[in-house]
């Protein structure tokens, strides 16, 4: 923790779980989906669920969609934006289970070259985020690094080839973690790392053998 | 675990080197930041301006999301402005309780605020600072630092107890902004290390305890009136502090007991909306219409 932690961060109000962290959900869902958002329908879970009018959370994660910081003075007018940009956001009410954190959101997504992608993720406090689960894979990552996002299939080396690509970037891996369903089957993989990644590597680890997408996240 | 910060230490080490407790914590936190100390001082001051942006929104009068708080701050600028002869606490501290008050709204209408040490706790020390800096005619630079100050206390806080009502009550955030504007005064006001140590441990003792119980869960009720207790607490704190009064109970320990304090608190008293004001029947009643209001 540094002074700025304290002293900080500027943001829209009313609360750093609410408004700011819905923010960031918002803005991670984006960068996973990797286009713009075309429509989104937007699940609300637990205290999310029962406050969002009152903090504003509906408008911070419509703002998060289109990729505005959170201490954008525009978040309070983030439907009208949407709108104008012909982005179709809606918001319903879930159950994800007891289990799940009670600042917990579902984005279903239909990006504007016809992509989907659905995210789960939680506001955790203080602003802090974690994306809890993309397409079907329980996964977690907090966007605190920029970092990408593999679906490969689980097979030796596929792994190694992706590390190997970035580190002859001279990009350094901070935190790797892989999920899988079952063995030998589809994986995904989070790599998040010091350095961005650049376009070239980016594009040569999507041509990897194994890999069959892959999704670059940098938040900032 | 990462060792616990000590502001009884940093107090020392100020005293030794013979440096106000701003001119140490600037030097300190500059070279843990590996940030030249203008920059560091620039982006103080950076905030100080949103700050300013905020009091400014909130004095437009305006209404929160949850419509249970708004025009408050206003209605003390008007008060100041018709009856400033009856002011019950005077000029400054009447000041301090509009800034309170604006920024408080501010935040609870999405506008634009310095989390510092949270949203919910934003208007203390803009109130503190705004109000002393006024009476005083602080330049820029000193209040950049009396912020820094500010900034140092919350960290240690953070490190021995908490700045979030859902880990530690209000206690933790609007007693934190407090005893961080407390030490900010007194570094405004030419005090030494000590005081700034002494008006820390005499907020936070004077708001040990008090309880995070937001009405329908919003940042709202009691939040924005809260902000300008604090700012109050922080000033008394502070007078003290500068008439040479001393806290029985060292500093460190002081903020020892309100982590232990926080801990021992009920759940239902820390940002659950299940405990306290919360569950009053106005409470709940509130409570039941806005989220009927979600639900249609
Ligand atoms: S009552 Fe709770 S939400 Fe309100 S300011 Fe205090 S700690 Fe924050």
């Amino acid at each position: 923790m540094n002074i700025f932690d304290v002293i900080g961060p500027v943001m829209i109000g009313p609360s750093s779980s609410h408004t700011a962290g819905a923010v960031r959900l918002g803005n991670l869902a984006f960068a996973i989906l990797g286009e713009g958002v075309k429509e989104a329908v937007i699940g609300l879970h637990g205290s999310f669920a029962q406050t969002y009018r009152g903090h504003g959370t509906d408008l911070a994660l419509a703002a998060g969609l289109q990729g505005w910081a959170t201490d954008d003075s525009r978040i309070p007018k983030s439907f009208d934006s949407a709108k104008e940009a012909e982005i179709e956001i809606s918001f319903t009410t879930i159950n994800l289970g007891d289990l799940s954190h009670p600042n917990s959101v579902r984005f279903w997504m239909t990006g504007v070259n016809g992509n989907k992608c659905t995210v789960t993720g939680a506001s955790i406090g203080g602003g802090r985020v974690v994306v809890t689960n993309i397409d079907d894979f329980p996964v977690e990552f907090s966007g605190d690094f920029p970092a990408i996002l593999t679906m490969h299939r689980d097979r030796p080396g596929a792994i190694a080839l992706v590390t190997s690509i970035l580190s002859t970037q001279g990009v350094n891996v901070a935190q790797m973690k892989v999920f899988r369903k079952q063995k030998g089957g589809l994986a995904a993989m989070i790599v998040e790392t010091d350095q961005p990644i650049d376009d070239a590597a980016f594009e040569v680890i999507g041509k990897l053998p194994h890999i069959q997408s892959v999704r670059r996240i940098q938040l900032v | 675990m990462e060792e616990k910060l000590s502001l009884q230490e940093w107090i020392d080490l100020a005293e030794t080197e013979n440096k106000s407790f701003g001119d140490f914590c600037i030097e300190f936190q500059a070279k843990e930041l590996e940030m030249d100390k203008r920059v560091l001082l620039e982006r103080m001051e950076e905030m100080l301006h949103v700050m300013e942006q905020s009091v400014v929104i909130g004095l437009t009068g305006i209404t929160s999301m949850g419509g249970l708080v708004g025009g408050n701050g206003k209605k003390v600028e008007t008060y100041r402005a018709e009856s400033a002869d009856k002011s019950v606490v005077g000029s400054v501290m009447s000041k301090a309780i509009m800034i309170a008050l604006a920024v408080g709204e501010a935040n609870a209408s999405m506008g634009r605020i310095v989390a510092a040490p949270t949203a919910g706790a934003s208007g203390t020390l803009p109130a503190v600072l705004f109000s002393l800096s006024e009476a005083r005619g602080s330049s820029m630079d000193e209040l950049g630092k009396a912020l820094i100050v500010a900034g140092a206390i919350g960290m240690v806080i953070a490190s021995r107890a908490s700045l979030s009502g859902a880990a530690g009550g209000c206690q933790a955030e609007c007693g934190s902004a407090a005893a961080m504007a407390a030490g900010a005064a007194v570094e405004l006001y030419g005090g030494s290390p000590e005081q700034v140590g002494q008006a820390v441990a005499i907020t936070l003792k004077n708001m040990l305890g008090l309880v995070c119980d937001p009405v329908a869960g919003l940042v709202e009720v009691p939040c924005v009136k809260r902000n300008a207790g604090a700012a109050a607490q922080a000033m008394v704190a502070a007078e003290m502090a500068l008439a040479g009064i001393c806290s029985v109970i060292p500093v460190d320990e002081v903020i020892d007991a309100m982590a232990a304090v926080g801990n021992a608190m009920s759940c239902t008293l820390k940002e659950t909306a299940q405990g306290g004001l919360a569950v009053s029947p106005t409470g709940i009643l509130l409570a039941n219409k806005l989220f009927a209001k979600v639900e249609s």
